[in-house]
């Protein structure tokens, strides 16, 4: 990272890489939809009281056209996965998964017919937070190791 | 409803009944379905004119083996009776209430759903809650919890 002056204007310059992560690990703006109780901390951390915008993942968007993340709070039912994959399918590159709680992560609860074993058996999940459910306090560590993760991973 | 007016309204039907606090239960065979419904319905002093529930039953290991009850309500004199089909596994096939009720088809879908009964004259007969590529029925006792297919 440099400071130099050209012109009058004082210009900062640094590898592309490195400012296209930083842009984007802080404005993780996550899909707005959830799937079971996992949904419902989920909203917990993003109101007042854990207030996740503190790290610039308070957008949820309602459209996949505009999210980075995608947080799936809850058990999968096999006939939602089709569903959770056409919506992962429409987010945009580059995107990332967040398996919230047990069942996202491997079913949990649910060793059962109707249920998927787990988000990783479709979607490629980058971050697996434990908990049934789990709490606001450790959706926001989760979504803070996606950061660190996208700083240390190649740019994407 | 009482059993009395049940047994002189479909009495030739009724195979068996039984009154639990006032709760009215008669069993009868699979071909009187239509006939005892078509009465329930159109009977002045019955006129059942909403079914609330069509459910199915698994008594494995008991034959015959399948059961499907019907629960009828009236809005008009507000009582109700419960219907019970056995089905043998081999043959378990019922005629469809869709022609007297239309709250028959996402029941009877249900039903076929979770058991395998299929109800002939149903117009859609397809899977309602468990996914359209699933294998079996999963409320049938011998269904494995874990599924019958692997993925």
């Amino acid at each position: 990272m440099g400071v130099t002056k050209l012109g009058g204007a004082t210009v900062i310059t640094d590898s592309l890489d490195w400012i296209t992560k930083w842009s984007q690990r802080n404005s993780l703006w996550p899909m707005s939809f959830g799937l079971a109780c996992c949904a419902i901390e989920m909203i917990s951390a993003a109101a007042a009281r854990y207030d996740m915008a503190r790290f610039g993942m308070e957008v949820f968007r309602s459209s996949p056209r505009q999210a980075d993340v995608m947080i799936i709070a809850g058990t999968i039912t096999k006939k939602m996965a089709p569903a959770v994959q056409r919506l992962y399918d429409q987010m945009a590159e580059p995107k990332w998964v967040v398996a919230m709680g047990a069942c996202a992560c491997s079913g949990g609860l649910f060793p059962t017919y109707a249920v998927v074993q787990g988000a990783d058996e479709f979607l490629p999940v980058d971050i697996y937070i434990p908990g049934c459910p789990a709490r606001p306090e450790a959706l926001i560590d989760g979504l803070i190791k996606l950061q660190q993760k996208i700083k240390r991973d190649k740019v994407r | 409803m009482t059993i009395d007016t049940l047994t002189e309204k479909i009495g030739e039907y009724i195979k068996e009944s039984d009154s639990f606090r006032d709760e009215v239960t008669v069993t009868i065979d699979r071909d009187a379905i239509i006939p005892v419904c078509c009465i329930l319905k159109e009977d002045e002093d019955c006129s059942f004119d909403f079914l609330s529930d069509c459910c199915g039953l698994d008594r494995l290991p008991e034959t015959p083996r399948f059961m499907v009850v019907y629960n009828l309500y009236s809005l008009k004199y507000k009582h109700r009776v419960r219907i019970k089909v056995p089905l043998e596994e081999s043959d378990a096939e019922i005629e469809s209430l869709t022609p007297l009720w239309n709250a028959a088809n996402w029941l009877e879908r249900e039903c076929f759903d979770m058991f395998g009964i299929r109800f002939t004259g149903h117009p859609d007969l397809r899977r309602i809650i468990t996914p359209p590529n699933m294998e079996g029925h999963p409320l049938k006792k011998d269904f494995p919890l874990e599924g019958s297919d692997t993925k």
